[in-house]
């Protein structure tokens, strides 16, 4: 089995594995690192998006072996130090995640977003986040929580501001 | 009358879970002694936790419960559920996996709002998977109504402990003390916090008798039904750590595929495993022979290998001779024509007959409707896919076998029957391990037949295996809601009054047991409203696996009535809002202290509420409509009002779904209306594009390009309100899901005329 030597999350990781072996299983089977998820295998959910320098990319349809030399950040780094970055802080706050499984790849996917526009439409997020499927059904938060990161807004709890009990009108 | 359709198969099971238990503690129940007493199991006799499970606490009876009886430590245990640490923390157990429902952060809350204990100083564990929890099961939007009286009281229990070690530290009479963020306060403002309390002296305070336990007024409440408090895990989840079955590594451990028939429940005969067992990174490729039970362990070709892809990649090159001689033989098309064939005949099994319907059919003064409807087969799509790692140990030296099992399962418990009955390993052998988090449920996870493979394969090759299914597999060997056909017929009298309702089901069934969706049941909305009603069903057999998803029975039953509701309103010339309260009538419980039945002032409360917010009534442009429905599942109220707007070529935009909910008081309003979102969001996905076939027994869907779901740009708009009326909590994962399915037929009906009977959407060539 072939070695080689992958940059992740600012690392130089050497791995053996098939040449064939998309990112995805080098990421989870051969280096444990299980932040980035499988979803589907055939680049439809976007449960597996990384940065491949920078970009968004589909860790399951790109083989690992090609990736030397190009630098990729997981999940596990979007966050460069023990902070959270400010798009985990607005997931954290607006409790976007449901199930949670589907949420690295909709932070990556963000995150390269956020990158290229710092201030997004709403359309710029739909177009951004339409490769990545969420089936719990978080989208609308989704959506605030890159608005609230963009606009860096201080921490603000999910609908905190909206009247959340009524009388009981029967 | 029997409790409300779409529970009974879950409270059946969890019962039988019960009685299963409690008997085979009747069986142990001699051997307990003072002595062998345990402080916890003192706690579980003294009755804490209330109920049949109070002496299973007592006794370490599962591999996990002895291991976990040595692994306590550190920390001193107050009860089942609450322990605290040296520095004052308070650590409650989460009962049943996260699958997105929010129960780990839900349910703690109770417990900690009795407490007293701030928020900020609560860590939850996930509970071992051992009887001293409870029913650790997650569906059924029962956790919350089960739970909640027994977290409050494992809360206010723990609170009353510290009461007496601060009372007797302070040497001040107990009733002059409170608890609050943390601290017991003395009426003096003296005070301690639970660090300082945090003594061996509180571990031997008595445990207060749970009837003398008080709870605290809505009015104090400070975590329950607090907007500010988010996802226990997500900041475990925004970092990417491991929460999920498909996570676990552990040592020497191996990745296995299974690849079973297209044709479900065929049978695996020959296949090329010599040249499989060449390829790259593959370790082993044998045939399972099974035992030709779906719910447990079908025939099909196991693949073993160094990783997930090198598995995947061979089953890609697999080529295998099957035998369908016992497989499904289903088709989509054959259900289809013997619907069409049989929609207007009486229909063999009666449901329900009330009054006269036939006699309001042949009144001339009455208008009398008729219409057939149609819906899908559907698959859960969970994103996790399916999988289970399993380490099955050969007992050396006469010892006895060994198995732990890790797996995203809503009823982590059964995964020890799967063992006990399929592979014989009783309960004492076998170690379930909790899993933190599941990646969707839906009730696709109730099943052990993904279990059982990975038992039977680790035992194969005599290694910890991991198994995880593609998502082909997962679309083609679902346990799926079944598609169906309705016939509805109803009279309005000449006033426009609802006298008369019929209902003539094509009931799915798999041996002797209808599936959810062929289960109508007499007190399904709106028959209990109606002087006239009959019901009958026609039985088809069928081979393809059919299990429970979001709100089963419900997500089919509510489109047909709440869609049929509003044809008769528009043809007696009503407005459908008025037409549904008239329905209604006065408000009544239909059975009066059965929580789980019709309040119809409930329901009209919750109509008038969503139809008030969304503006009920409004003039809107052409293209644009209004569309309301109703419905009552899983104890919970929902109405909602979509609204749409339809291009000329026939794409649909939902501008905004209104929803007005009354499940009672909201423990976790962000989870609350996660839940809602989620369900409007999951109703319009499954209503617009999905669709399960299958022919020859075999599903003809594989995976997203065939399943087309509903992704963000299509999100609407949703506007939420919980009338949180003073009644017992009541679950919410699944009850805001079937409503959405007919607000916005109907909405697609005000806004162009064309009225929906059958799904999914694209199939009339509409698009999101
Ligand atoms: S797993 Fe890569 S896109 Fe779905
Ligand atoms: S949160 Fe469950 S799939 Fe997105």
């Amino acid at each position: 089995m072939p070695t080689y030597t992958l940059t992740i999350n600012g690392v130089d990781q050497e791995l053996e594995a098939d040449p064939a072996m998309p990112l995805l299983w080098a990421l989870r089977d051969v280096l444990g690192m299980v932040g980035t998820k499988f979803g589907c295998g055939i680049g439809q959910c976007g449960a597996c998006t990384v940065h491949v320098d920078g970009q968004p990319m589909r860790a399951c349809s790109i083989p690992a072996s090609a990736l030397v030399g190009r630098s990729i950040t997981t999940i596990e780094g979007l966050a460069a130090d023990a902070n959270l970055t400010a798009l985990q802080q607005a997931w954290v706050d607006l409790d976007v995640p449901q199930c949670g499984y589907c949420q690295s790849g909709q932070l990556m996917a963000a995150a390269a977003l956020l990158e290229s526009k710092p201030n997004p439409t709403d359309d710029d997020i739909d177009a951004a986040m339409a490769g990545n499927y969420c089936r719990c059904g978080t989208y609308v938060r989704i959506r605030q929580a890159i608005h609230q990161a963009a606009s860096n807004k201080t921490a603000m709890f999910y609908d905190a501001t909206a009247t959340n009990a009524e009388e009981d009108v029967a | 009358m029997s409790l409300q359709n779409e529970h009974q198969q879950v409270v059946e099971t969890v019962e039988q879970a019960l009685s299963q238990e409690v008997r085979r503690l009747s069986e142990t129940e001699s051997g307990l002694t003072a002595d062998n007493l345990s402080r916890r199991g003192f706690l579980k006799l003294s009755g804490v936790a209330g109920g049949g499970l109070v002496l299973a606490m007592a006794l370490p009876s599962t591999k996990s419960m002895a291991q976990e009886e040595q692994d306590i430590t550190g920390s001193m245990e107050l009860n089942t559920f609450i322990k605290v640490t040296s520095e004052g923390k308070i650590q409650i157990y989460a009962q049943a996996p996260d699958m997105g429902q929010g129960v780990r952060t839900a349910l703690p809350m109770i417990a900690a709002e009795e407490l007293g204990v701030k928020w900020e100083d609560v860590e939850v564990l996930q509970a071992p998977v051992a009887e001293r929890f409870g029913v650790q099961f997650a569906g059924g939007s029962l956790s919350v109504p089960r739970e909640y009286q027994k977290m409050r009281e494992m809360g206010a229990s723990a609170r009353e402990m510290f009461i007496g070690a601060a009372a007797a530290a302070m040497n001040v009479p107990r009733e002059e003390l409170k608890v609050e963020d943390s601290m017991v306060i003395h009426t003096s403002g003296q005070s301690m916090s639970f660090a300082e309390l945090a003594q061996p002296s509180l571990a031997n305070q008595p445990v207060p008798d749970p009837g003398t336990l008080k709870f605290k007024d809505k009015s104090e409440y400070k975590i329950i039904g607090s907007s500010q408090i988010t996802g226990i895990d997500n900041t475990f989840l925004v970092t990417g750590n491991p929460l999920f079955g498909i996570d676990i590594k552990i040592p020497d451990m191996l990745y296995a595929s299974y690849m079973k028939c297209p044709s479900i429940s065929g049978k695996a005969v020959s296949a090329n495993l010599e040249d499989i067992k060449r390829l790259p990174g593959i370790k082993d490729a044998f045939i399972i022979e099974g035992d030709g039970n779906f719910q447990q362990l079908l025939s099909g070709v196991a693949i073993v290998g160094n990783s997930t892809w090198a598995v995947f990649n061979a089953k890609q090159q697999l080529k295998v001779e099957w035998d369908t001689s016992s497989a499904s033989k289903d088709s989509w098309t054959a259900m289809v024509e013997f619907a069409d064939g049989n929609k207007d005949n009486d229909g063999s099994e009666p449901i329900a007959e009330v009054g006269d319907v036939a006699a309001a059919f042949a009144d001339p003064a009455n208008k009398v409707l008729t219409s057939h409807y149609e819906y899908p087969f559907l698959s859960h799509f969970c994103l996790e896919p399916i999988n289970c790692t399993a380490d099955y140990k050969k007992g050396e030296n006469g010892e006895a076998d060994t198995l732990d099992l890790w797996a995203p399962h809503q009823f982590p418990a059964r995964m020890y029957t799967a063992a006990e009955t399929v592979f014989g390993l009783p309960k004492e052998q076998v170690m379930v391990h909790p899993v933190t988090r599941i990646g969707g449920g839906f009730g696709r996870r109730f099943t052990s037949e993904f279990v059982c493979e990975a038992i039977a394969i680790s035992k194969h090759v005599g290694a910890p295996v991991k198994l995880t299914w593609s998502r082909e597999d997962c679309v083609r060997h679902d346990f799926y809601r079944s598609g169906g056909f309705q016939t509805v017929k109803a009279a309005v009298d000449a006033d426009g009054k609802l006298v008369a309702w019929q209902n003539h089901l094509f009931a799915t069934k798999l041996g002797e047991r209808y599936t959810w969706e062929g289960r109508l049941n007499e007190t399904e909305f709106p028959m209990l409203n109606v002087p006239n009603v009959k019901a009958t069903k026609t039985p088809y057999e069928i081979g393809t696996p059919c299990g429970a998803l979001r709100a089963p029975g419900s997500n089919v039953n509510a489109f047909v009535a709440e869609s049929f509701i509003n044809e008769l309103a528009v043809a007696a010339g009503r407005d459908h809002l008025e037409f549904l309260l008239e329905i209604m009538g006065e408000p009544r419980w239909f059975e009066e202290g059965n929580p789980r039945s019709l309040h119809t002032g409930r329901a009209a409360g919750v109509i008038k509420a969503a139809a008030e917010k969304a503006g009920w009534g409004r003039q809107l442009p052409a293209g644009q409509g209004l569309g309301l429905a109703f419905h009552f599942s899983h104890a919970g109220y929902v109405a909602q009002v979509a609204d749409v707007t339809v291009s000329s070529d026939k794409k649909l935009i939902v501008n905004k779904v209104t929803v007005a909910v009354d499940v009672g008081p909201i423990i976790n309003m962000s989870g609350a209306r996660a839940q809602v979102e989620g369900s409007v969001i999951d109703g319009i996905s499954a209503m617009v594009g999905q669709k399960i076939t299958m022919e020859d027994g075999a599903i003809e869907q594989s995976n997203f390009h065939d399943y087309p779901v509903m992704r963000i740009p299509a999100t609407p708009e949703i506007d939420i309100h919980f009338l949180e009326t003073d009644n017992p909590p009541t679950g919410l994962g699944e009850p805001a899901y079937p409503v959405v399915t007919p607000a916005v037929t109907n909405a697609i009906f005000a806004a162009t005329g064309q009225r929906i009977r059958k799904l999914p959407l694209r199939e009339h060539g509409y698009s999101i």
